[in-house]
C-alpha cells in the first residue's frame, strides 16, 4: 500500500533526483535572463555534484521508501555516485565543445541533468513502473541530446534512429512489466517472491523486458543502432551514452535479475547467448573501423558483452543456489565504474582532436599524434590500453573480475571466448596505437595548428586517467565498498 | 623477511626510475641522454650482481624474499624472491641491456628519449617477471612487459615493423590471456595466488586436481610459454619480430625475452602441474625436436642474415624445451645454462648483425663477401661468437648444449640423438653463412672501404667474448648456484632417482608469517609426508 503523503525521509530517499531535476529546472528558469555561459556551466557543475553528494544521505538509512518504490541502499549509492560523476565530467567536457560548436548551453546542461535523473530514479527504483518513468527520463533527454547539433544531418539521423529504436525498446520493456504484472499481481520487484517460477507469463514477460534494456544497452542482436547514434551525437554526448545510460540500464537489469527468484534460474542461457553475440557482434564490427568515434561505439558494444558475461555468472550461480554471487555483483559494478572513466576519457579527447563540425575523425588524423601533441597520445594509449585491458588500468581489473565471476561459476567455455574476444579487441585497440605513435602525419595534419585542450578539458583527463591508474593499482577501496554484505536490499 | 632489504624490489624499479629522469630531460639533449641511459643500466648490472650474495651456493629456497599483502579481495601479494636459476636471468638482464644501450648508441637517431625509456622499461618488466612469486604479479609484469616491446619494434624498427609489432603483441596476448583464465581457474581450486603455498598444496596431495582438469591447467600455461619460447609451430612471429626490430631490441627480445617463456615452464608449468607434465612430455619434446631441426633446416637456407640468426633462436631454444622435459637434473641444469649460453652469444650475434646493418643497411648474404679484408677485427669477433652458438668446446654454447643431450640420452637415447642432429646443422649455417660474408673475394665495390669495428663497438665486442669464454671455462661457477634449484624442480616433478640422490636434499619451504594458516596447514603435511 502506497502512503497517501509521502514522509520525509521518503523525500530523502529520492534527494538526488530532486536536487538534479530542480537544478535543470532552474537552468531553464534562469536562461532568458543570464547570458554568461560560465555561470551556467558553473551551476550544472553544482547540479550534477550536489545530487552525487546528497546520494550519501539516503543511504544512511537505507530501507525502502514510497512504500517500496524506492530502494536507497549501497546498490544504489553506487550508482547514483557513478552516474552523478559521469554528469560532471561531461559538464566540464561539454562546455568547449558546445562553445567550439556555437551551440547553446543552458539546454544542454539541463537535458544533461534530467538524464542524470532518469539514470538516478534506474538506479534505485525497486517497481518497474517507477523504473519506467526513469527509463523514459533518460530516453526521452538522450534523443534530444542526440541531435543537438540541429544543424548537422548526422546528428539528426542519430537523433531520429535513436528514437525510432528506442521507442520499440520502451514498448517492449512496457509490454514486458504487463505480462510480469499479470503473473504476479505486483509490479514491486520485492513482493515477487512468491510468485510461481514456472508461469509462462512471467517468462515470457521478463523476455520482453530483457529486449526492452537489451536494447538500452546495446546487447547483440539489438545493437545495431549504436554505431549511427554514437557517431552523429556530438561526442560530449556520445562520451554520456557510453557511460551513464548503459550502467543505469545494466543497474536495473541487476537489480532485476538478482532479487526475482524466479527469474535467476531460466535466464543463464540466455546471458550466456546475450553475451557472446554481443561481444562477437562488438570486437568484429570495431575491426573495419577507420572512424575513431565510430570504431570506440563498437567497442561499446564488444564491453557490454564482457559485462554481460558476468551476468551469465550471476545467474548461474543464483539458478544454482550457489554462493558467490556477490562477487560476481562485483566485478560489474566495477567494471561499470572503470569502464565509465575510461570512455569518457576517450571520447573526451575524441571530441577535442575532432575540431570544428567533427572533422576530424579517421584514423588518419590521428597519424603521428605522439609527436604532435604527445601528453595527449599518452592519455588516449592509457585508456586504449585500459579497454584492452593491460594491467596497471582499471580495465584490466574489471576484466580480471570478470573472468574470475565467470571461472568461479564453472563457465570456463564463455571465460575462453572472452579471452579470443579481448585478443580481437587488442587488434584494434592497438592500430589507434599504432597509427598514433608509428605512422608520420601528412603534410597537412602536421600543419594544422594543434588542437586546443582548455583547462576543464585537462580537468577531465587528469581525473579520468588518474582513476584509471588508481583502480587498476588499488582496487581494494572501492571492492570493499561493493562486496558489502547488504549491498542489493529486499 | 630476510635480510637483505628490498634488494629485489630495488632491481626492478631502478630503471623506471631512470626512465623518468630520463622523461624529465629535453628531447633534444641526446648525449645526456644515451649517457644516463648507459650509467643506470650499468648501475643496475652492479646491483644486481649482489643476488650472487644473497643467495648462496647449495640453497635451493627462494632467497631476499620480499612479501607485502597488495590486493584483499581476491588475495594477492606483492610477492618476490629469487632463486639459482631466477638470479641468473636476472643477471643475464641487467648484462644485456648496457649493451643495447651502447649498440643504440648511433644507430638510433629519432626519438631517442623515447627509445630509452622503452629500453629501460623492459627491463622492468622482465626482471619483474623473474622475480614475481604470485601468480598475478607474474602475469601483471608477463603484460606490462609487452608495450615496450612493441614499441621499440613498431618505431624503431624497419621497414615492416607495424606489422611485426602487432603480431608480437596478438601472438603473445593470445597465449598468456589464456594463461589468465587458467591463473584463476587455479586461484578458484586453490584459494591463493601464491606460487610457493599452491606448490606446497598440490605437491602435498592436499588438493588433487582432476587428470583432465590439470591438462587443461596446464595447457593454459604452456601454450602461453611455449609462444614465448617460441616452440614449433608457434614461432612464425619470431623471425619478423627479430628481422624488423632494431638491434637492442633484437638482443633483448633474443637475449632475455624468449627465456622468458622456458623459465615460466620451469618455473610453473612442472612443479605445478607434474602429471600433465609427465603426460605431456613425449609431445613436447617430438615439438622441440621438430623445431630444432626444422629451425636449424630454414637458417641454412635463409638468404638474409638476420632471419638466420632468429632461426636459430627457434632451434637452440628446442635444446632448451627438450632439456627441461627430459625431467632430469643434468638436462635441467643444462637447459638453464643454454638460456643463458643463448641470451650471450645470441645476444652476440645480433650486435655484430646490426653493426654490418649500420655500414651496409642491409641484411642479404648476398649483398656481403669478403669482408675479413676491409674489417679483420669484426670479422675475428663474428668467428668467435659463431663458433660459440655452434657449441665449440670452452665456449658457452658447448656446456648448455652437452649438458641437455646428456640428460636427455639418460632418459631418451632415442630423443638426444634426433637433437644431436641440430648440433650438426648449427655448425653447417653458421659456418657457411661466415664463410659467405666475410671470406672469398669482396664482390661490391661497397664493402671495400668499409670501417672496422669503432672503439664502442670493440668495447661491446670484447665484454661479449670475455663472457663467453669465461662461461665456457668456468662453467661450475654457475651450475653449482642453479643445481640445488634445478633438483627442487625436478623433485617436484617425480620421485628422485639413486644416481640423483648423492646431491643435497632440497629444503622444504618454510612459511613465510604473511602466508596465514592455509601455509602452516600445507607446510605441515608436507614436513610429515
Amino acid at each position: 500500500m502506497f502512503p497517501t503523503n509521502p514522509t520525509n525521509l521518503d523525500m530523502l530517499a529520492v534527494l538526488p533526483e530532486l536536487l538534479w531535476c530542480g537544478f535543470g529546472v532552474l537552468l531553464m528558469l534562469l536562461q532568458p535572463f543570464v547570458s554568461n555561459r560560465h555561470f551556467f556551466t558553473f551551476l550544472a557543475l553544482v547540479g550534477t555534484s550536489m545530487g552525487a553528494a546528497a546520494a550519501v544521505i539516503p543511504a544512511a538509512h537505507a530501507g525502502p521508501a514510497f512504500g517500496g518504490l524506492v530502494q536507497a541502499d549501497a546498490f544504489a549509492l553506487f550508482f547514483r555516485l557513478l552516474v552523478g560523476l559521469v554528469g560532471f565530467l561531461v559538464v566540464l567536457a561539454a562546455g568547449p565543445y558546445l562553445q567550439r560548436e556555437r551551440l547553446p548551453f543552458p539546454e544542454f546542461y539541463a537535458l544533461l541533468l534530467f538524464a542524470t535523473a532518469g539514470m538516478g530514479v534506474l538506479a534505485s527504483a525497486q517497481e518497474l513502473l517507477t523504473a519506467f518513468i526513469g527509463l523514459e527520463l533518460s530516453s526521452i533527454s538522450s534523443y534530444i541530446l542526440a541531435g543537438y547539433r540541429r544543424d548537422s544531418l548526422k546528428s539528426s539521423e542519430s537523433s531520429m534512429k535513436y528514437f525510432l529504436l528506442g521507442s520499440f525498446a520502451t514498448a517492449f520493456f512496457l509490454y514486458g512489466i504487463a505480462l510480469v504484472y499479470g503473473a504476479a499481481g505486483t509490479t514491486n520487484l520485492g513482493r515477487m517472491s512468491a510468485v510461481d517460477p514456472g508461469s509462462a507469463l512471467l517468462k515470457l514477460g521478463l523476455a520482453m523486458i530483457l529486449i526492452g534494456l537489451g536494447f538500452k544497452v546495446a546487447a547483440a542482436p539489438f545493437q545495431i543502432w549504436t554505431p549511427d547514434v554514437y557517431e552523429g551525437a556530438p561526442t560530449p554526448v556520445t562520451a554520456l551514452f557510453s557511460a551513464g545510460p548503459k550502467a543505469a540500464a545494466f543497474a536495473l537489469l541487476l537489480r532485476i535479475f538478482a532479487i526475482v527468484p524466479a527469474a535467476t534460474h531460466l535466464w543463464f542461457w540466455a546471458f550466456w547467448v546475450l553475451a557472446v553475440l554481443t561481444m562477437f557482434a562488438g570486437n568484429l564490427g570495431a575491426l573495419l573501423q577507420t572512424n575513431v568515434k565510430r570504431l570506440l561505439a563498437y567497442s561499446s558494444i564488444a564491453h557490454a558483452g564482457y559485462v554481460l558475461v558476468a551476468f551469465a555468472a550471476v545467474t548461474f550461480l543464483a539458478g544454482n543456489s550457489e554462493v558467490g554471487a556477490s562477487a560476481a555483483y562485483a566485478a560489474i559494478l566495477f567494471y561499470l565504474l572503470g569502464y565509465a572513466l575510461v570512455k569518457i576519457g576517450a571520447f573526451t579527447i575524441v571530441s577535442q582532436l575532432g575540431g570544428l563540425a567533427e572533422k576530424n575523425l579517421s584514423l588518419d588524423d590521428y597519424a603521428g599524434l605522439a609527436q604532435r601533441q604527445p601528453v595527449v597520445a599518452a592519455a588516449l594509449s592509457l585508456f586504449l590500453l585500459s579497454l584492452l585491458g593491460l594491467p596497471v588500468t582499471a580495465g584490466f581489473f574489471g576484466k580480471f573480475y570478470i573472468f574470475k565471476a565467470a571461472v568461479n561459476s564453472h563457465l570456463l567455455w564463455l571465460a575462453v571466448l572472452m579471452a579470443i574476444n579481448s585478443v580481437i579487441g587488442a587488434y584494434y585497440y592497438l592500430r589507434v596505437i599504432v597509427v598514433m605513435y608509428m605512422r608520420d602525419p601528412s603534410t597537412e595534419i602536421s600543419s594544422a595548428p594543434p588542437a586546443r585542450f582548455p583547462l576543464t578539458v585537462k580537468l577531465v583527463l587528469a581525473i579520468t586517467v588518474a582513476a584509471t591508474v588508481y583502480l587498476g593499482l588499488f582496487p581494494n577501496h572501492i571492492l570493499n565498498f561493493i562486496l558489502q554484505p547488504n549491498l542489493l536490499n529486499h | 623477511m630476510l635480510p637483505g632489504g628490498h634488494l629485489l624490489s630495488v632491481l626492478i624499479f631502478f630503471p623506471a626510475i631512470g626512465a623518468l629522469a630520463l622523461l624529465l630531460l629535453r628531447g633534444d639533449d641526446h648525449v645526456y641522454i644515451r649517457g644516463i641511459a648507459l650509467i643506470v643500466s650499468i648501475a643496475e648490472f652492479l646491483f644486481s650482481l649482489l643476488l650472487l650474495r644473497g643467495v648462496p651456493i647449495t640453497s635451493a629456497d627462494y632467497r631476499l624474499v620480499e612479501n607485502a599483502a597488495w590486493i584483499t579481495s581476491p588475495p594477492i601479494h606483492y610477492h618476490l624472491g629469487v632463486d639459482g636459476i631466477s638470479m641468473f636471468l636476472v643477471i643475464l638482464t641487467t648484462f644485456l641491456t648496457p649493451l643495447s644501450v651502447l649498440a643504440s648508441w648511433t644507430s638510433i637517431h629519432h626519438r631517442v628519449k623515447e627509445f630509452f625509456v622503452m629500453l629501460l622499461m623492459l627491463e622492468v618488466g622482465v626482471i619483474g617477471v623473474f622475480f614475481a612469486l604470485d601468480l598475478f604479479l607474474f602475469f601483471l609484469f608477463w603484460e606490462v612487459m609487452l608495450i615496450p616491446m612493441a614499441f621499440l619494434i613498431g618505431i624503431w624498427g624497419h621497414e615492416r615493423r607495424v606489422y611485426a609489432a602487432v603480431k608480437f603483441v596478438l601472438y603473445t596476448m593470445s597465449g598468456s590471456i589464456l594463461m589468465l583464465v587458467g591463473i584463476i581457474r587455479l586461484y578458484i581450486a586453490t584459494g591463493s595466488f601464491d606460487l610457493p603455498i599452491i606448490q606446497n598444496m598440490l605437491q602435498s596431495g592436499a588438493l588433487p586436481l582432476a587428470p583432465g582438469t590439470e591438462m587443461l591447467l596446464f595447457l593454459a600455461f604452456f601454450v602461453a610459454f611455449a609462444i614465448k619460447v617460441p616452440l614449433f609451430p608457434l614461432h612464425t612471429w619470431l623471425p619478423d619480430a627479430h628481422v624488423e626490430a632494431p638491434t637492442a631490441g633484437s638482443v633483448m627480445l633474443a637475449g632475455v625475452l624468449l627465456k622468458m617463456g622456458t623459465y615460466g615452464m620451469i618455473r610453473f608449468c612442472l612443479p605445478l602441474f607434474p602429471l600433465a607434465s609427465h603426460r605431456a612430455a613425449p609431445w613436447v619434446a617430438v615439438l622441440a625436436i621438430i623445431g630444432i631441426i626444422y629451425g636449424a633446416l630454414v637458417a641454412l637456407v635463409q638468404p638474409n642474415l638476420k632471419k638466420l640468426v632468429a632461426y636459430s633462436s627457434v632451434s637452440h631454444l628446442g635444446f632448451v624445451v627438450l632439456g627441461i622435459f627430459a625431467f632430469r637434473n643434468i638436462s635441467m641444469q643444462g637447459a638453464v645454462y643454454q638460456m643463458l649460453a643463448h641470451g650471450i652469444s645470441t645476444g652476440a650475434l645480433f650486435l655484430l648483425v646490426g653493426m654490418l646493418y649500420d655500414r651496409r643497411h642491409t641484411f642479404e648474404i648476398s649483398e656481403y663477401g669478403g669482408l675479413a679484408t676491409p674489417m679483420p677485427k669484426l670479422a675475428a669477433f663474428f668467428l668467435f661468437v659463431a663458433l660459440s652458438s655452434l657449441g665449440l668446446p670452452m665456449l658457452n654454447g658447448f656446456v648448455g648444449e652437452f649438458l641437455v643431450l646428456l640428460g636427455t640420452y639418460q632418459a631418451h637415447w632415442q630423443w638426444a640423438s634426433w637433437a644431436a642432429l641440430g648440433v650438426i646443422l648449427s655448425a653447417g649455417y653458421l659456418l657457411w653463412s661466415y664463410q659467405r660474408v666475410f671470406f672469398g673475394e669482396i664482390t661490391s665495390e661497397k664493402n671495400r672501404t668499409l670501417p672496422d669495428a669503432s672503439l664502442r663497438e670493440r668495447t661491446i665486442l670484447v665484454t661479449v667474448a670475455v663472457v663467453t669464454l669465461w662461461m665456457g671455462i668456468a662453467s661450475p661457477f654457475i651450475t653449482r648456484r642453479t643445481a640445488a634449484a634445478s633438483q627442487t624442480v625436478i623433485d617436484q616433478v617425480e620421485p628422485r632417482r639413486p644416481y640423483e640422490a648423492a646431491l643435497p636434499a632440497p629444503k622444504l619451504l618454510p612459511p613465510t608469517d604473511t602466508t596465514g594458516a592455509a601455509a602452516q596447514a600445507s607446510f605441515e603435511r608436507l614436513a610429515t609426508r
